[in-house]
């Protein structure tokens, strides 16, 4: 296995006396994008400004290629292999040219080599018709693209990506996405992103690490955060919606039969665990896992799990609809709006939600 | 009124002739003022950029200390400065007693918290992530210090007009240590003092007139290239 790019050890931030970050160890391999995600105020910005060297640590080391970085000031060698973008564009006056070129003249890149990769990476970027805009004349999708050329024209071997695409509409956002993870992975740039959108850590993440109350609660890859999340915290923030204390009942051929604990319900769930018969455990199903039948039997395939319920709840999310069911406990469901209309659900309409054993986590 | 009436009209007729006391008193302002704001510039602009961004023990005590030397009464500074350079003083030996350059450490005095404040606070006005931004960009400290004036030059330029506007008008530190005399340390405040009580309310009018048309010009010059980048 190849040596870390960076990394850090024993990572301790204090702020007015509260703990806002303490990792005991984080690597950032070579080569990859990893997420750093988590509710606004979870410390991932501050993780992120330890690993630039922006913010010091009151405690802890932060390796660079195997080696501790001692100082970090500005304009350091290894302050200078690394690069950042945040969420507003923080262009200086001028032109995009001029934006785009300022990490090249720091580093006193002779002025013919400078005109010559800005063009490129404008290029890269699509905007190399705007190269001569004055900044103030931007569109936020524009400005967001200088921005992040600026950080990537020198190279850096580490780029720190602070929620780059918050403030840009949807649209422009989802686009955005697109190309800079396409871009990260052309220019073989190691990259740090933060972000509090779970749809966009998953789109651009090789691994992922979630941020919960200034500590890694989860480190790894999106599948495994997204589906085998390691405590309700994560799993909550992954929107796994239901999450359910439950108590084995017994095991049999690798299957678990669960029984929802406080619930109403008798109906045992079966999911798919090594968990023993009498631990407490807890259950997550993701929404859209969950399938929601009318009570007129019907070919359910592979799903183990049919619980009788009532709607409780039912919220229009534009394409799609969540639907709450009462089977002894709430059950989310997100189904299409197409199902909604079809079934006609509305609260009291009695149905089935089914779910495969597979699709159920099983947290112990 | 009549007298008021005649004091305008021989002034502009000075003016306008270019009468020889009018220059020298305008030239030893202009000389006094411009070198004491220069030399307050470089002092105050590098120090308010530094007090702008750092963070360490004792910062806002030097923030206490510069919004204290922003509302230093000038007549005090005049006779901390009288006191200093006098036969008994300290630099007694200098002799500079009653000569511009007395008046110019007078007026650095005096100036040198106005730039240092001013740009303090235009500094802290900045998008504090814009800082972490151009370090992040590769920037040394130097580099960084040139990025951060080149953003906030408007603002700078305001602290440096503030400097330049708390001296030119500065009429009793200057009295003190520059003396007032005539051909020598007499500037258009001390020179205006001095022509009013003698009577000689023709040539005060006209210093008068001189002063605030200086006042004038540099705030349009400073307007103008504010006006030009917004």
């Amino acid at each position: 296995m190849s040596e870390p790019l960076t990394a850090v050890r024993n990572i301790l931030v204090r702020k007015s006396g509260r703990t806002i970050l303490d990792v005991p160890s984080l690597d950032v391999k070579t080569g990859e994008t990893l997420a750093l995600v988590g509710q606004t105020g979870a410390g991932k910005s501050t993780l992120l400004n330890v690993l630039g060297l922006i913010t010091r640590p009151d405690r802890g080391q932060i390796f660079w290629r195997g080696d501790v970085v001692k100082g970090g000031l500005p304009g350091s060698d290894v302050r200078r292999r690394i690069s950042m973008a945040f969420q507003s564009p923080l262009l200086f006056r001028g032109t995009v040219r001029e934006n785009v070129a300022y990490g090249l003249k720091v580093r006193r890149v002779p002025p013919a080599d400078i005109t010559k990769r800005v063009v490129a990476i404008l290029e890269i970027f699509g905007i190399a018709d705007r190269a001569d805009a004055n900044t103030e004349s931007l569109s936020g999708g524009e400005a967001q693209r200088v921005s992040l050329a600026r950080a990537v024209v020198f190279e850096p071997a580490l780029l720190l990506l602070d929620e780059p695409m918050a403030s840009l509409d949807p649209g422009t956002r989802d686009k955005l996405i697109r190309e800079v993870t396409s871009i990260i992975k052309e220019l073989g740039l190691t990259c740090l992103y933060v972000t509090h959108s779970r749809e966009e850590a998953y789109a651009v993440a090789d691994r992922l690490a979630v941020i919960d109350a200034g500590r890694v609660a989860q480190l790894g890859s999106p599948e495994d955060v997204f589906y085998r999340p390691a405590t309700a915290a994560v799993a909550s923030f992954v929107g796994t919606e239901n999450i359910l204390p439950a108590t084995v009942f017994d095991t049999a051929e690798g299957l678990a039969r669960l029984r929802i604990d406080g619930g109403a319900s008798e109906t045992l769930i079966e999911a798919v665990t090594p968990a023993v018969p009498g631990s407490v455990v807890t259950v997550c199903v993701r929404p859209e896992e969950v399938a929601i039948d009318s009570m007129t039997p019907r070919a359910t395939g592979s799903r183990r799990n049919h619980l009788a319920g009532k709607v409780i709840g039912v919220t229009i999310l534009g394409p799609t609809a969540r639907i709450t069911v009462d089977c002894g406990f709430p059950l989310a469901a997100l189904i299409t709006r197409r199902s909604l209309d079809e079934l006609a659900l509305a609260p009291g309409v009695p149905v089935i939600a089914g779910f495969k054993a597979t699709a159920v986590h099983v947290i112990q | 009124m009549a007298v008021i009436w005649d004091g305008i009209v021989q002034a502009l007729k000075m003016i306008v002739g270019l009468n020889r006391d009018l220059i020298v008193i305008l030239l030893t302002s202009l000389k006094v003022t411009g070198t004491a704001t220069l030399i307050a510039m470089l002092l105050g602009l590098p120090l308010g950029v530094w007090l702008g961004l750092s963070e360490f023990k004792g910062r806002k005590f030097l923030v206490i200390l510069t919004n204290t030397g922003m509302a230093l009464p000038p007549v005090v500074v005049g006779l901390f400065v009288f006191l200093m350079l006098s036969r008994y003083g300290p630099f007694g030996g200098l002799d500079l007693l009653y000569s511009p350059r007395a008046m110019i450490i007078a007026e650095v005095i005096i100036a040198t918290p106005m730039v240092i404040g001013v740009t303090l606070a235009t500094v802290q006005a900045l998008d504090q992530k814009l800082v972490a931004q151009i370090v992040s960009l590769g920037a040394t400290r130097f580099q960084l210090f040139i990025k951060v004036v080149r953003e906030a030059r408007l603002g700078l330029l305001a602290a440096v007009t503030a400097g330049f506007g708390a001296i030119i008008s500065e009429v009793g530190a200057v009295l003190m240590v520059g003396g007032n005399i005539k051909g020598q340390t007499q500037v258009l405040t001390t020179a205006i003092v001095q022509e009013t009580r003698q009577g000689h309310t023709a040539i005060a009018i006209a210093l008068s007139i001189i002063l605030l048309a200086l006042a004038f010009l540099v705030n349009w010059v400073i307007t103008v290239a504010q006006q030009k980048n917004t």
